[in-house]
């Protein structure tokens, strides 16, 4: 009983380590630009293809060993997959901004931009799934009946690793402070010498970085890819950012761990083609019961 | 002539499509293009009424829409045509010309049911948090379906063609394309009556100050559960009319992508303007429509100009790219849509003269 | 109409011992108040002396933590604001709160919108009750928009007209749903010297002609001095002086605490 609960926890932490860093690309660009970016969880998709075609050049053309290629490819996949991010800024959000139309607007032309990098990956590459290369070799430990990969512990790991940059990041940094400045107040960052592009360039990059990163991990936990493995998984994030109070990095963890919490949970006692039926329901009640998430501050109207 | 204008046009224009319809005029193709159209309208307006009128954000129109096609179906199948799950037919197909409205209005109501689901909490909160709770709606009512195995779960339920047939037998009309006309009309002629009382204004006052609206005696908890209802209730009837068009339904057709379609059409046509969604549901289908003869053609030329490698085709999957890619063109240079919050009445003055439509 | 039974002889506004918190502030405390029909009645204070929270707490928009409020009698514990408006209460806003994409018309017409007397079903199918109610309530609207001299700006939209208009627009959409009690909000706030004239006369005006009791907050003393027959003034949340325009003037701790600091 309590191994299968270890177990099960393991799995959970392991889950919702890959929703954690989704949600918190969500989370940093509602944060700085109360803006719903609908085209993260494609962003997250074309991460692992990056990291899928990264990986087989440098396995077959190069010829490096696989922990090599690990070690090289993380890097190479985060930065490319946040120029993924940055340009769409850059081409679609940006000029929206500077005509100063109503947000809404701009978080239709996100949709667009999702749809867009979803077909094109379907077009360009076809419908057949793609199948990951190994990199590490699993292993297998087993402590009193729990079973863990060093996979998942690096999967785990990694996140709690960005959890606790992200944290310096925001409260160290002259960057991360700004991103923080500008959630409160628009007006006041330029007057302290920060031009509001550079730090909302800096949040696409790091946030569109860590979807890639998870990209990466995920391809390597479920070796198999297709162009539409974004969307879902993308959406649950997004709402698991919102329950854990969207523009907060804590909530992001909180609201991503708690979900994969629930779903390995409902799979574990339901048939699994509940998941998500219970997932949303679980996130739903909470936000019904906690509009703003469980870090999120209300703001009053004042009249 | 004022007065009698618009329902004239509409007379000539129903007639004229029915006519076409039963001489084959026109072709089932053509037809079944102008369904879809009178869906896309109706799904498009009342869309309208929550995300352009009053202000919210809801992105899981489909799932309303999922709800009335679902209702609409069983309930059809049940009472006309009978289903290997639930036995005989209660009435028989013969009645099926009587039923077929009611089917579709009990359709609506289901959805406008579930629509509660978020009205309620949208006394609560609003914008983005409210968004994400249409979203999940979406999601639960499909998986909901999914998990009903009785009917048919993720592998859809059909049985609905037998009861158009059974229409068509009774009395030789094209009965699809004559209620799917009626419904759109009446879909749109009912939003127009509700926005342009003095009640239904209260739904732009709380979009425009709900804080104002409140005070100023609007109670805005009704007239949420009102518009929200309403939007869902419309939204549950072109569901209704969209499954038996086509005469089978999945889960699969009312996904987000479709929810996603139907907020375009809201933003293409222009928030807060009825006739601008009219037009985009309009313009919407026949682009969708459109891709369908311009991708081969595409695929042709990039062939003979040698621009891709001779064993690519340029598939049909291209259209979902090229269409985000228009609108967030379009986007670019208008972004308040085609008709911003205007009417029809309002860009031509001259046009008020001559009709009215209220 | 409405379904609060009202007391015919109860004073219009009867407020005592209010008091909300908000976090550990005491915004108000012990706040007590009681205006008569047709009483002009002003409250000042410092900024951030909670003046605009009392009338927050009047028109529903808060609920008090103690103390009660009763409009002609009625207890307002629990209601929401639309509720508090059908009992006879109406107010404006420091910042102009007017519906900008609707038609001076139809601002006046949907501040009608808790005695429409029709319902969704009567506005769809356009019954006769309908037809003959928003007949009436745009006749209404019409006459109350001509005594304010706006009917020229009847189809215009709020956010073209000038601030001073705007502000009229605003007193003359509170005054639609018939009220007992009026709560200007700062009505000044914003005016110039030559609109504030017009602002002092309008009031007056409204005073003499419409049977209703005015309780308003300003700045401009001036304004206050002029207007009102009593004022109120209070400090962090505690009433601190209580009387006449003249009393107020010369009273000692309204002078330290407020008007002290005007004067230098």
């Amino acid at each position: 009983m309590l191994a299968s609960l270890l177990q099960n926890l393991i799995n959970a932490l392991q889950w919702g380590s890959f929703y954690a860093l989704i949600a918190l690309g969500y989370t940093m660009v509602y944060g700085v630009l109360t803006l719903i970016n609908f085209a993260h969880g494609d962003v997250f998709m074309v991460g692992a293809y990056i990291a899928f075609f990264v990986a087989s050049f440098l396995l077959a053309a190069v010829g490096l060993p696989g922990w090599a290629a690990l070690v090289l490819a993380i890097p190479l996949t985060m930065l490319l997959t946040s120029l993924v991010g940055v340009s769409l800024e850059r081409i679609a959000y940006r000029p929206l901004r500077r005509k100063g139309v109503d947000r809404l607007y701009v978080v239709i032309t996100a949709l667009m931009c999702g749809l867009i990098l979803e077909h094109a990956n379907l077009a360009t590459f076809g419908a057949s799934r793609k199948a990951f290369p190994t990199l590490l070799d699993e292993q297998v430990y087993t402590v009193a009946g729990v079973s863990v990969t060093n996979l998942k512990l690096a999967v785990i790991a990694t996140a709690l690793l960005v959890f606790l940059v992200l944290q310096r990041i925001v409260t160290k940094t002259r960057i991360g402070m700004a991103m923080r400045a500008i959630a409160c107040d628009r007006f006041a960052v330029p007057l302290m010498g920060i031009s509001v592009d550079t730090v909302i360039v800096a949040t696409f990059a790091l946030g569109s970085g860590l979807a890639g990163l998870a990209g990466l991990l995920f391809a390597m936990s479920y070796p198999i890819l297709e162009p539409y493995m974004g969307a879902l998984i993308g959406w649950k994030a997004f709402i698991a950012a919102v329950v854990g109070g969207i523009g907060d990095i804590r909530g992001a963890f909180l609201g991503g761990f708690l979900l994969g919490a629930v779903e390995i949970m409902v799979v574990a006692f339901f048939p699994s083609t509940f998941r998500d039926l219970i997932a949303f329901s679980v996130l739903m009640l909470i936000l019904v019961w906690k509009p703003t998430g469980l870090f999120g501050v209300a703001r009053t109207t004042k009249i | 002539m004022q007065r009698y204008s618009v329902p004239f046009l509409l007379a000539i224009a129903g007639a004229l499509l029915v006519y076409g319809a039963k001489a084959e005029w026109l072709s089932l193709y053509v037809v079944s293009v102008l369904m879809f159209m009178g869906v896309n309208v109706i799904l498009a307006t009342s869309l309208n009424l929550v995300n352009g009128y009053m202000g919210e954000f809801s992105c899981g129109h489909a799932g309303f829409m999922c709800v009335g096609a679902y209702t609409a179906s069983i309930l059809g199948v049940l009472l006309f045509s009978g289903h290997k799950a639930f036995g005989e037919a209660w009435l028989g197909p013969e009645l099926a010309v009587w039923g077929f409205p009611v089917l579709v209005i009990a359709g609506g109501i289901a959805a406008a049911l579930t629509g509660l689901a978020v009205a309620v909490p949208s006394y609560r909160t609003r914008g983005d948090y409210l968004a994400i709770i249409t979203l999940a709606a979406n999601y639960i009512i499909l998986s909901v379906i999914e998990n009903l195995d009785i009917i048919g779960g993720s592998r859809g339920f059909m049985g609905m063609k037998k009861i158009v047939n059974g229409m068509e037998e009774t009395l030789e009309l094209p009965w699809m394309p004559l209620w799917v006309f009626v419904f759109t009309v009446l879909s749109v002629w009912l939003l127009r009556r509700y926005l342009s009382s003095t009640y239904g204004k209260g739904v732009m006052a709380i979009c425009q100050n709900e804080v104002a609206a409140e005070i100023m005696s609007v109670n805005t908890d009704r007239i949420k559960t009102v518009t929200f209802m309403l939007s869902s209730g419309l939204a549950g009837v072109g569901g209704a009319l969209f499954a038996f068009i086509l005469g089978y339904v999945n889960p699969g057709s009312f996904n987000i992508l479709k929810s996603t379609e139907v907020l375009v059409m809201v933003y293409l046509g222009g928030m807060g303007s009825l006739s601008g969604s009219v037009l985009a549901a309009i313009l919407f289908t026949l682009l969708l429509e459109g891709f369908r003869f311009v991708i081969p053609w595409l695929n042709d030329l990039l062939h003979q100009l040698s621009l891709v490698p001779e064993s690519y085709e340029v598939s049909q999957v291209w259209k979902w790219v090229l269409i985000p890619l228009l609108l967030i063109v379009i986007m670019q240079f208008r972004p308040e849509g085609i008709m911003g919050n205007r009417e029809l009445g309002d860009l031509f003055p001259k046009l008020k003269r001559f009709y009215r439509f209220k | 109409m409405n379904a609060h039974p009202t007391a015919p002889d109860a004073p219009v506004l009867e407020i005592s011992g209010l008091t909300i918190q908000f976090g550990g502030l005491r915004a108000v405390s012990g706040f007590a108040e009681r205006l008569e029909g047709n009483e002009l009645v002003g409250l000042i204070g410092p900024n951030g002396a909670g003046k605009t929270t009392v009338f927050n707490l009047v028109s529903g928009f808060y609920q008090p933590s103690g103390g009660t409020i009763r409009i002609n009698g009625v207890d307002t514990k629990g209601l929401k604001p639309h509720k508090v408006t059908a009992l006879g209460v109406a107010r404006t806003f420091q910042n102009i709160r007017l519906w900008n994409e609707m038609t001076v018309l139809d601002n006046i017409r949907v501040a009608r919108h808790g005695r429409l007397g029709y319902g969704f079903l009567h506005a769809v199918a356009r019954s006769r009750t309908y037809r003959a109610r928003e007949a009436e309530i745009e006749r209404e609207a019409m006459e109350l928009l001509a005594v304010f001299q706006l009917d020229r700006h009847a189809h215009d939209l709020p956010k073209n007209l000038s601030y001073g208009t705007q502000r009229k627009l605003e007193i003359a959409r509170a005054l639609a749903g018939k009220p007992k009690l009026l709560l200007l909000d700062e009505p000044a706030a914003g005016l110039n010297s030559a609109d504030i004239q017009e602002l002092i006369r309008l009031v007056r005006w409204i005073h003499a002609s419409f049977d209703v009791t005015i309780w308003m907050i300003e700045h401009h003393m001036d304004v206050m001095m002029e207007l009102c027959q009593r004022i109120k003034v209070i400090d962090f949340g505690e009433t601190i002086a209580d009387g006449t325009p003249d009393e107020i003037r010369n009273h000692p701790a309204v002078i330290s605490a407020y008007l002290g600091d005007d004067q230098i």
